[in-house]
């Protein structure tokens, strides 16, 4: 699996994003600088990475989102190629237009930095098909804009066709509303687009991939999108 | 020429910023707050003479990236 992740000023989580991506796949991911124009020949994942980028000025993700190497990802995901954003990054993909709705403030205003348990939705994306649906996972967040909000008919549509792929929940998998730790409609931590090819996701599965630190439950993730171009080959 | 472009959440997006500074209004012992919305003020000058051409610039620009239309409004003044 050849991999892109891409750089913005103000990005932190790069070196987490590509250390996991050389860990589990066992290439070193390309690391692509906003201001290009083309992604690296034969990139078969784009993704964009969490942090800050240009300070969360305007919006989060909103200028990022208009960056020059933003058109290549857009090219990339209509040939069906797979986008996967995370934290920040997801919040450029719904700026960008390549995922519906929007990462609004965390519904009690606070900066969230702790682990948290997702239940996987479904397994047969290229995303999740490192878990079975149902399975919970335990990833961290931290992020203060992390609230998924679309209006009534998008949510209606993303239910409806199962683009949900990760929600927010207690560690049996139960959707209590205190396990929603953002206040996002219907608990939605990930979703992905109508055609299937780019996710995103609030938490952070790069960071849970090695036991030193106490999880691999994030590892699911990239041994899946691992195995999809396996099969593919 | 001078423009200003308002943004503003829309009727019934939760706006926890808003409800954070009524909070703040009322413990503040401000007489008569009801509620508060948080939206963006955008102050531009303009490089052009002709007011229409002026209105479709800030369209644009409101349009292509001071609003997120999903959640905002936005509100044109050549001033």
């Amino acid at each position: 699996m050849k991999s892109a992740v891409l750089v913005f000023p103000g990005i932190n989580r790069e070196r987490d994003m590509a250390r996991t991506l050389k860990l589990v796949s066992g290439v070193e991911p390309a690391m692509v600088w906003h201001a290009e124009t083309e992604l690296p020949a034969g990139t078969d994942l784009v993704v964009v990475p969490g942090g800050f980028s240009y300070g969360d000025y305007l919006r989060c993700g909103a200028i990022a989102a208009r960056a020059p190497i933003m058109d290549a990802v857009r090219a990339h995901a209509e040939r069906g190629g797979l986008v996967l954003g995370v934290c920040n990054g997801f919040q450029i993909l719904c700026e960008s237009g390549l995922l519906p709705g929007v990462l609004m403030r965390n519904s009690q205003l606070k900066f969230i930095c702790r682990d948290v348990h997702l239940r996987v939705e479904r397994s047969d994306t290229p995303f999740t098909r490192g878990y079975n649906a149902g399975q919970v996972i335990r990833v961290p967040v931290a992020h203060g804009e992390g609230n998924y909000v679309a209006d009534e008919n998008t949510i209606k549509a993303i239910e409806a066709e199962g683009r949900v792929i990760f929600r927010y929940c207690a560690a049996d998998g139960s959707l209590a509303e205190r396990s929603n730790i953002n206040g996002a409609i219907n608990a939605i931590a990930g979703i992905v687009n109508e055609r299937g090819n780019v996710a995103g996701m609030m938490p952070h599965p790069e960071n849970h991939v090695e036991s030193i630190i106490g999880s691999t439950d994030g590892r699911g993730l990239f041994a899946g999108l691992v195995a999809q171009f396996q099969n593919a080959a | 020429m001078k423009a200003r472009v308002t943004v503003t959440l829309k009727t019934g997006v939760l706006d926890p910023q808003g409800k954070a500074i009524e909070g703040a209004l009322k413990s503040l012992g401000v007489a008569g707050v009801a509620s508060v919305r948080q939206g963006k003020v955008f102050d531009i000058e303009l490089d052009v003479a002709d007011k229409g051409q002026a209105e479709q610039a800030l369209k644009a620009a409101a349009e292509k990236l001071l609003a997120n239309t999903v959640v905002e409004n936005y509100r044109i003044e050549v001033l």
